[in-house]
């Protein structure tokens, strides 16, 4: 249905669909040779930042798939993500092992704060980017709660390093060292000078040959059926509500696993900031890359990836050559990510009022589609 | 007598039903801490005095909820527009050298253009992405933040009151209002009794405001609004211009929220710029919210009572708690209550406003 409309408008809508990821290329194009910066040194932050955000991005596209939009909730995983790693390095379990344990010890967590996610979004049907955005402050009371005055009191911790002087409660920030870039250096690989974490997008492969048979299951394919509409998914005998909490648990899980991924690289956990910025980032990433509320693909997550933090590395330089000024840059790459993410709603909810007006356009479609069964 | 005690029992569910009980909470936990705050030996006078100040402070910018909800377009999570606009204006005066209680009143003349224009831009996109819009207000409030964080450094301002001293340019983030107009509307009919304050001159204009407010929604146009809010098909049928009574009421929104930060900032005596006003729409929501209101409800009294509870549950946590236990949670208490307070309203059916 959709994909008929698409080719009708042909060159004008493929314009309109991909205006995003052009626009950021225009960016890009202007701003490298502004930076001053080598090819090389952008090839191989580029690669290293695949490498880090890759598996949180992937993590977005299974709620796309079932309607529920951008899952602003992803911070919930993080935090839970956060948590497995602050008790693997208290226990002081390194290297890979102690990665796999904090993902071990973030699944149950994640699993139970996207079951409660899950709950509270079919409550809120047709506000689910608002509900879990807000929902992504809410559980980040309670992390805090849990972080900042449980662990250390009720929640045993042992090493005075990661606790604060007064006896409980983490400290700002938590050093990695002994997992630092495990993953990524497993299997050492270098080319012409661009260090490739290897076992990471390994990793990544695996995921993405994960989400691209999970379309084809019967899950899969009952979510898209919710995705597309939900009345007509119910009389289908699908259980609508079950299949969208299965949705936001599998993603709050593997944006558990995508922070542990993420955290590895980066060395050491921010932990009162470091989740709450994840969520805005992953979605403005894989917006740039061409995705919308309701469609995103593989490739959009790789693409994103590329051209929002090419944008992301060479703005702040870029803005400085400019001006003088490096806030200006920095300041700038903060608006293209909050615009991005306002230009995708727009363009969604006007799609979707047009859609709506088309009502009659719509039933002789879905009669075709009818005949053609 | 069985039936009796059962008719009693649902009763009370009802009532708690209809209270809310996220609010029943909230309201039992403020009640509480005043009761607690004497006997834990924190000043009951001074605690009542930085609810009243708070109060006076948040209560116009809680307010600028207020035409929005009416008219359907759900809670105003892009409220830094305005508070941007209202920045303008402060900024401007004092800029162009006005001073004391004049360059109050030339930032409110100021602001007004600024967020008339901002404010009809802004209505005019929320009537094209109907049913979407408070997740497109909060980005739209994002975007406009961070847009202005680099029209702050840019933008030619001189005054040495407001400019870095070192580069000469560039707002700094925060600027005092000293010699500006720093407790203008609260030194009005001050009134001091021990250590209990009242800035009574901020209260009347938060009423004053409110009760313009009350009177509108009384009008035709008001009235009008109000039909839109609630049924926006009937209100096409009885021959109302759905989108123009949204847009005024998204320009009136924003205009409220330019003069509430700078209600706000006459009783906190800076001026927050760059990243300040990224988060204020949050508080002002779930204040609206705990007074009672929902996504497509909301009076003045809401914003009353809501204000009062959720500025006094901010100022009362942390001495109470801090004076208990030692141990300051007033921070995590007031996330939890206030985005569950979101929450709970987001997750209720409403009808109509689509």
């Amino acid at each position: 249905m959709k994909t008929n409309a698409n080719k009708k408008g042909s060159f004008g809508s493929f314009l309109r669909r991909s205006s995003v990821p052009l626009m950021f290329i225009l960016i890009c194009a202007v701003c490298i040779p502004l930076s001053g910066l080598s090819p090389s040194y952008l090839v191989n932050e580029i690669v290293t930042r695949m490498g880090r955000n890759a598996f949180l991005i992937l993590a977005l596209l299974i709620p796309i798939m079932a309607g529920m939009g951008l899952n602003f909730g992803m911070t919930l995983g993080a935090m839970a993500g956060q948590i497995g790693l602050i008790l693997a390095s208290d226990w002081q379990i390194v290297g890979i092992p102690g990665m796999v344990l904090a993902m071990i010890l973030s699944v149950p967590i994640s699993i139970l704060l996207g079951l409660f996610c899950g709950k509270i979004l079919n409550m809120a049907k047709g506000r689910e980017m608002i509900t879990s955005y807000i929902m992504s402050f809410f559980i980040n009371g309670v992390y805090q709660l849990v972080v900042l005055y449980l662990m250390g009191s009720v929640i045993p911790i042992k090493h005075s390093s990661i606790k604060l002087p007064r006896g409980y409660g983490i400290r700002n920030t938590v050093s990695l060292l002994s997992m630092r870039q495990k993953l990524d250096n497993l299997i050492p690989l270098t080319i012409k000078g661009v260090k490739i974490p290897v076992a990471t997008f390994i990793v990544i492969a695996v995921l993405c040959v994960f989400i691209v048979w999970f379309r084809r299951t019967k899950l899969g394919q009952d979510m898209r059926a919710v995705g597309q509409d939900m009345e007509v998914a119910r009389d289908a005998g699908i259980h609508v509500e079950r299949t969208r909490i299965i949705a936001i648990v599998l993603s709050t899980v593997l944006a558990g696993i995508g922070m542990i991924i993420y955290l590895q690289n980066m060395g050491n956990i921010a932990t009162y900031s470091s989740h709450s910025q994840i969520g805005m980032f992953c979605i403005a990433a894989l917006l740039v890359g061409g995705a919308s509320v309701d469609k995103a693909s593989i490739g959009n997550v790789f693409l994103g990836v590329i051209l929002f933090h090419l944008m992301f590395i060479v703005a702040p330089r870029a803005g400085a050559a400019i001006t003088g000024d490096s806030m200006i840059g920095e300041y700038f790459r903060v608006f293209v990510s909050y615009a991005v993410i306002t230009v995708a709603l727009i363009m969604y909810e006007t799609a979707k009022r047009s859609e709506k007006k088309q009502g009659g356009e719509q039933l002789r479609q879905a009669q075709l589609e009818e005949e053609r069964k | 007598m069985n039936t009796d005690t059962k008719k009693e029992k649902s009763r009370l569910k009802k009532m708690v039903e209809s209270f809310g009980l996220p609010r029943l909470l909230i309201t039992l936990f403020l009640i509480l801490l005043l009761i607690l705050a004497p006997i834990v030996g924190a000043d009951l006078p001074t605690q009542i005095t930085n609810i009243i100040a708070r109060f006076s402070w948040n209560g116009i910018l809680v307010l600028a909820m207020v035409p929005m909800v009416h008219s359907g377009c759900g809670l105003n999570f892009g409220l830094p527009l305005g508070i941007i606009s209202g920045l303008l204006g402060a900024t401007l005066s004092i800029e162009f050298g006005f001073t004391g209680a004049f360059s109050f009143i030339m930032a409110i003349l100021i602001a007004t253009p600024f967020a008339l224009v901002l404010g009809t831009i802004y209505g005019w996109l929320l009537n094209k992405i109907k049913g979407g819009e408070m997740m497109i207000a909060t980005y739209v409030g994002f975007s406009s933040v961070s847009l202005m964080c680099m029209m702050w450094l840019v933008l030619p301002y001189k005054s040495p009151n407001m400019v870095w001293g070192m580069a000469g340019k560039g707002l700094r983030t925060t600027i005092s209002l000293e010699g500006y107009y720093i407790n203008v509307l609260a030194d009005i009919l001050h009134i001091k009794i021990g250590n209990l304050e009242i800035p009574t001159g901020t209260i009347l204009f938060f009423a004053l405001l409110a009760f313009l407010i009350w009177a509108f929604l009384h009008t035709k146009t008001g009235t009008a609004m109000t039909a839109v809010g609630s049924n926006p098909t009937f209100a096409k049928a009885a021959g109302i211009n759905v989108n123009k009574i949204r847009l005024l009421s998204v320009v009136m929104s924003t205009w409220l929220a330019a003069i509430g930060i700078l209600v706000y900032e006459q009783g906190f005596g800076f001026i927050q710029l760059y990243m300040a006003p990224f988060y204020m729409a949050l508080p002002a929501v779930s204040a609206i919210l705990i007074g009672g209101a929902s996504v497509n409800k909301a009076s003045i009294t809401n914003v009353i009572i809501g204000t009062i509870l959720f500025q006094g549950i901010v100022t009362m946590t942390p001495t109470v708690m801090n004076n208990m236990v030692h141990m300051d949670m007033s921070e995590v208490i007031r996330i939890i209550a206030s985005q569950g307070m979101i929450l709970y309203a987001l997750t209720r059916k409403t009808e109509g406003s689509k």
